[in-house]
C-alpha cells in the first residue's frame, strides 16, 4: 500500500465450491483484500475466454478464476475444461503483450473459505508488484481510481 | 457499453442487515449514490431498509413494483444462497417475473470481509453496479417442470438401506433395493449385540430384513449391482447387473440340500470374516433374505473342473442351472437413495499391531462373529484354537482413526463398540480387561451410563496410544503372551502389558469402490472418501445432485440409530417429492439456436450429462433440456455463439463486468465532462 496503487481485479467464482467458499470467507469474518470483485457463474466450465479478454479491456488488471477442486467438480469434470481454457488463455494473452500472471486459476471447495481469502490476498500483492495494466481500451477515468482508492 | 439503456426501470434496495451490513458499508450514501448516478441506467429508485428479508422490506419492493412500474429490481444484501428465494418470491407476489431480480452480496463480500469502511462503501457500489447492468439483461423464466417417477431406487441393503426402502413401500410407492451381496442385512447382520442396551442385533434386524424381503412394494435385487446412471431427477434411468446366481430363483424353495451336499469347503472371508468355513454354494447366514444360495464360480469345483454338480444332483427342485448367466436389466425411477455402507479399517496397514501375524489379535469385526450364538464358536469367547477361553484381554481403541498415519477422522463408534466388547468379555469369561483409549467419547443416549457400568464391572483403563503389540516376552510372567507397549499417560510412565487375547477396534473407512460410485452417480466424495451431503448440518440426507440422497455410514461414520434416522430422513425427503408429482426446478439450462449452429460437434464431447445429441439430418446439435444441468461449458465452447445459457447468457456476464468496473460511471463522467 506504500506505493497507493490499488489494482482492480475481476473474479469469476462457480456457484457451488467458489462462490460458497466466499460465502463461508464471510461468514467466517475473514479479512482480505477488497480488490476483487466476484461474479458468479454455474460453473468454471462456464468461463468464456472472451470474459476474461473483456475485463482486462474494460479496466481491470487482473481476473482471477476460481472453481471447485479436481475431481469435485458439481459438474462432474467441467473444471478440467476450464483448467484447459485457462492455459491456452494465458499463452493468448501473453501473445498480446499481457503477462500471463494476470490471470490466475484457483481451486476452492465450499469449504475454504480461509484458502480463498487468502489467495485474494496474494493475487492482489501479485498484481500490486506488477502494476497496472492500463490497457489502451480501458479508457480509465479518474472515478474509477479514484473509487479504488484506499485512503493511507 | 452496452446499448440497453434507460428502457428498464429498476429499483435498487439496500439492506442494513442490522448493523452487518449498515456497521461497515455507508448503506445510505450507496442508495443515494445508486439513485443519482446509475439513474441514466434505468434506476428509478434506490432505498435503503434495516432488513429487507423482513416482511416491512419485502413489501417495500412489492409496493414499488406496483406503484413505480419497476421492471427490474436489484437487491444488496446478504448472499443469493440465502435469500435469493426471499426476493424473488416478493417480485413474484407483485406480478414481476421472479427472475427479474438479482441479488448483490454486500455483506458475505463486503461488509464482512472488509476492515476499511470507505473502501467496503465503495466495493459495495461496484457490486450494485454490476448488478444494475446484468440484471437489464435478465429474460423472463419460467420454472422447469419435471415429472417424478414414483419408482424409488435405494442402493445398499444395510440397516440404513432397509429403513428408507420400508418407510417409502409403506407410503404405497415401489422401492427397488438393490444390494450386492447376496442377502441384504449388512454389516448389522454380522453384530452380535449393540450398545448400550445389548440387544442381540440379529433379533432386531431380523424382523426389518423379512419384511424389506416380503413386503409387495419392495422388489428386492441382491446379489446385483448398478452398472450405470443416466438422466436427472424425476427420471433415472439405470443399468443393474443381475450376477449370476446358478439358482433359478423361482423354482428354488432355499431348503438347503445343495448347501449340505457341496463337497467344497472354503474360507468365508465375507460373512464370518474369515474365521470360520463355508460351502461352494450358500446362503450367508440362516435369517438370509432371499433365502436362495449363490453358487461361488471361483470356488466351485464344476466351473473349476468341470465336473461334480453334486447340488444339482439333489436339488429337489431342479433349481441349479450352471449355464445362468449375468442379466442386465434397466430400471426407471424417480429418486435414488445411497446407503452403501463402509469397509472396515484393514489391521494389517499397521504392522506393529501384529494382525494376521500374531494369532490372539482379533478385529472387531471377527470379535463380533465369536461372540454372536450363530457364529463359528455359538457365542464362546476362545482364542485361535478354539478351546482355550483367554484369562485377559487387551481392547485398543482408534486403530486407524484419529491417525494422522491412517484416518484423521474419529470413527465415532468405537468407543462404545469396545466398552460393549469389554463388557462381553466380562460376563462371559470372568478374563481380567484392558481398554486402552485416547478419549473414551460417549455423547449418545445411555452411553456415558453404560461406560459407568463396564467402569464399575472393573475393566482396568489404561489412557495411551498403544505402541506395538508383540509376542517377544522379556520379563517373567510374559512368555507365551501378547505384551503390549504403551505408553500410559495418566501414570506418566511406559508400561508392558502381558494378555491373552488383544482386539483392535478397527475404525470406519469409505467403501473401497466409493469414488467410483461416487462419479457413477455424479456426487462428489470429502477428502476422506466419504459422499459429500449438501449441507452438514441444515440437509443432511441430500446431495448436490438432484433427486439422489444419501444415508447411513455412506456419507460418514455413523452407529445404528443415526443410520435409521437417516434412512427415514431421505425417504421423507423421496416420499415428499413423489406425492407433490412434479418438482420445479431452476430453468438455467443451455439452449442451441439452430440457425446459428453450424455443426461442428465441439459441444457434444463436452457435456458430461450427455445432454447434447446431433441431429445427423439437420446437420445441428441439440440439447435435451431434461438432462442438461446448466452448467454452461458448452455455451463457453461454441464457436458460433450459437448456444445461450439462461440466467447466465454473455451478456448478462460481460454487463456485469462493466458494471464492476465502473465502465457505465465512467461513460457517464466523460459525457458531462464534455457536455
Amino acid at each position: 500500500m506504500t506505493s497507493g496503487y490499488e489494482p482492480v481485479l475481476i473474479g469469476f467464482t462457480c456457484n457451488w465450491c467458489s462462490y460458497r467458499a466466499a460465502d463461508l470467507a464471510g461468514t467466517s469474518r475473514l479479512k482480505y483484500s477488497p480488490n476483487v470483485r466476484l461474479i458468479r457463474l454455474m460453473c468454471s466450465g462456464r468461463l468464456d475466454p472472451t470474459f476474461v479478454l473483456k475485463a482486462l479491456a474494460s479496466g481491470a488488471d487482473g481476473v482471477l478464476i476460481t472453481g471447485c477442486h479436481p475431481g469435485e467438480c458439481h459438474y462432474l469434470e467441467q473444471n478440467y475444461k476450464a483448467l484447459r481454457r485457462v492455459a491456452l488463455l494465458k499463452r493468448t494473452i501473453q501473445q498480446m503483450g499481457i503477462d500471463p500472471q494476470r490471470v490466475k486459476l484457483v481451486w476452492a471447495s465450499a469449504a475454504e473459505g480461509m484458502q480463498l481469502a487468502r489467495e485474494i490476498t496474494k493475487f492482489v500483492d501479485e498484481m500490486k508488484a506488477l502494476g497496472p495494466l492500463n490497457w489502451p481500451t480501458a479508457r480509465l477515468r479518474p472515478a474509477h481510481r479514484e473509487l479504488a482508492k484506499v485512503p493511507a | 457499453m452496452s446499448e440497453k439503456n434507460g428502457r428498464e426501470r429498476i429499483g435498487v434496495y439496500v439492506c442494513h442487515c442490522g448493523t452487518n451490513i449498515a456497521g461497515v458499508v455507508d448503506v445510505k450514501e450507496v442508495a443515494r449514490w445508486a439513485a443519482e448516478r446509475l439513474a441514466n441506467r434505468g434506476v428509478v429508485v434506490a432505498r435503503d431498509d434495516k432488513f429487507m428479508c423482513s416482511s416491512l422490506g419485502q413489501e417495500l419492493i412489492e409496493s414499488d413494483i406496483e406503484k413505480l412500474g419497476l421492471t427490474r429490481v436489484v437487491v444488496a444484501a446478504c448472499s443469493p444462497h440465502l435469500h435469493e428465494k426471499t426476493f424473488r418470491a416478493a417480485c413474484a407476489r407483485a406480478g414481476l417475473n421472479p427472475y427479474l431480480c438479482e441479488m448483490a452480496s454486500i455483506r458475505e463480500q463486503v461488509s464482512w470481509v472488509t476492515a476499511d469502511k470507505q473502501v467496503a462503501t465503495q466495493k459495495a457500489k461496484a457490486m450494485i453496479s454490476g448488478a444494475v447492468e446484468r440484471v437489464h439483461y435478465h429474460v423472463p423464466l419460467e420454472p422447469l417442470r419435471v415429472p417424478i417417477n414414483e419408482a424409488t431406487l435405494v442402493v445398499g441393503g444395510g440397516i440404513a438401506g432397509i429403513q428408507a426402502a420400508l418407510e417409502i413401500a409403506n407410503t404405497g410407492h415401489p422401492v427397488y433395493l438393490v444390494e450386492r451381496d447376496p442377502s441384504i442385512g449388512g454389516h448389522m447382520a454380522q453384530f452380535d449385540k449393540t450398545f448400550p442396551t445389548l440387544d442381540c442385533a440379529a433379533c432386531i434386524l431380523t424382523p426389518r430384513i423379512s419384511e424389506a424381503g416380503s413386503h409387495p412394494n419392495i422388489h428386492l435385487l441382491t446379489w446385483s449391482e448398478v452398472e450405470k446412471v443416466d438422466g436427472s431427477v424425476g427420471s433415472f434411468s439405470v443399468a443393474v447387473r443381475k450376477k449370476a446366481r446358478y439358482v433359478n430363483t423361482d423354482l428354488c424353495t432355499g431348503c438347503g440340500i445343495c448347501v449340505e451336499k457341496c463337497p467344497k469347503k472354503v474360507i468365508d472371508s465375507e460373512f464370518e470374516v474369515g474365521i470360520a468355513y463355508r460351502k461352494a454354494i450358500y446362503t450367508p447366514f440362516a435369517q438370509a433374505v432371499p433365502r436362495y444360495p449363490v453358487v461361488d464360480d471361483v470356488n466351485c469345483i464344476y466351473f473349476e473342473k468341470g465336473t461334480c454338480k453334486a447340488c444339482q444332483k439333489f436339488c429337489p427342485t431342479n433349481a441349479i442351472d450352471f449355464e445362468q448367466q449375468d442379466e442386465l436389466i434397466t430400471l426407471e425411477v424417480g429418486n435414488i437413495i445411497l446407503a452403501t455402507g463402509f469397509d472396515l479399517f484393514d489391521a494389517r496397514r499397521i504392522p506393529q499391531y501384529g494382525y494376521g501375524r500374531l494369532a490372539n489379535i482379533f478385529t472387531s469385526l471377527e470379535f463380533e462373529r465369536m461372540c454372536n450364538a450363530a457364529g463359528p464358536t455359538e457365542g464362546a469367547i476362545v482364542l485361535r484354537d478354539g478351546r482355550t477361553a483367554p484369562r485377559s484381554v487387551g481392547i485398543i481403541h482408534c486403530v486407524g482413526s484419529r491417525d494422522r498415519n491412517y484416518n484423521p477422522y474419529c470413527s465415532a463408534i468405537c468407543c462404545m463398540q469396545s466398552l460393549k466388547f469389554a463388557h462381553l468379555v466380562h460376563e462371559r469369561t470372568g478374563a481380567k480387561v484392558y481398554n486402552f483409549y485416547i478419549d473414551i467419547r460417549t455423547p449418545g443416549k445411555d452411553f456415558d451410563e453404560f461406560y459407568q457400568r463396564v467402569l464399575e464391572e472393573g475393566t482396568l483403563f489404561v489412557r495411551g496410544k498403544v505402541a506395538e503389540v508383540t509376542d517377544a516376552s522379556r520379563l517373567p510372567g510374559e512368555e507365551g503372551k501378547l505384551i503390549i507397549q504403551v505408553e500410559d499417560t495418566l501414570a506418566g510412565r511406559q508400561r508392558r502389558i502381558p494378555v491373552d487375547m488383544v482386539i483392535l477396534s478397527a475404525g470406519l473407512e469409505p467403501r473401497r469402490d466409493a469414488d467410483e460410485v461416487a462419479r457413477q452417480f455424479g456426487i462428489s466424495c470429502s477428502s476422506a472418501g466419504w459422499f459429500t451431503e449438501k449441507h452438514p448440518k441444515l440437509d443432511p440426507v441430500s446431495t448436490m445432485t438432484e433427486g439422489l440422497f444419501v444415508a447411513g455410514c455412506a456419507s460418514g461414520p455413523k452407529d445404528i440409530p443415526a443410520s435409521v434416522a437417516q434412512g427415514s430422513a431421505a425417504a421423507a425427503r423421496v416420499i415428499s417429492y413423489i406425492e407433490q408429482g412434479e418438482l420445479s426446478l431452476e430453468p438455467v439450462r443451455a439452449f442451441i439456436e439452430a440457425a446459428k449452429c453450424s455443426g461442428c460437434r465441439i459441444c457434444n464431447d463436452l457435456c458430461p450429462f450427455n445432454a447434447i445429441t446431433f441431429d445427423e439430418q439437420l446437420v445441428v446439435s441439440e440439447i435435451k433440456t431434461a438432462l442438461c444441468q446448466g452448467c454452461g461449458t458448452c455455451v463457453a465452447a461454441c464457436p458460433a455463439g450459437a448456444i445461450s445459457g439462461t440466467g447466465f447468457s454473455d451478456e448478462q456476464v460481460l454487463a456485469q463486468i462493466e458494471g464492476l468496473l465502473m465502465f457505465n460511471v465512467e461513460e457517464l463522467a466523460l459525457a458531462a465532462e464534455q457536455a
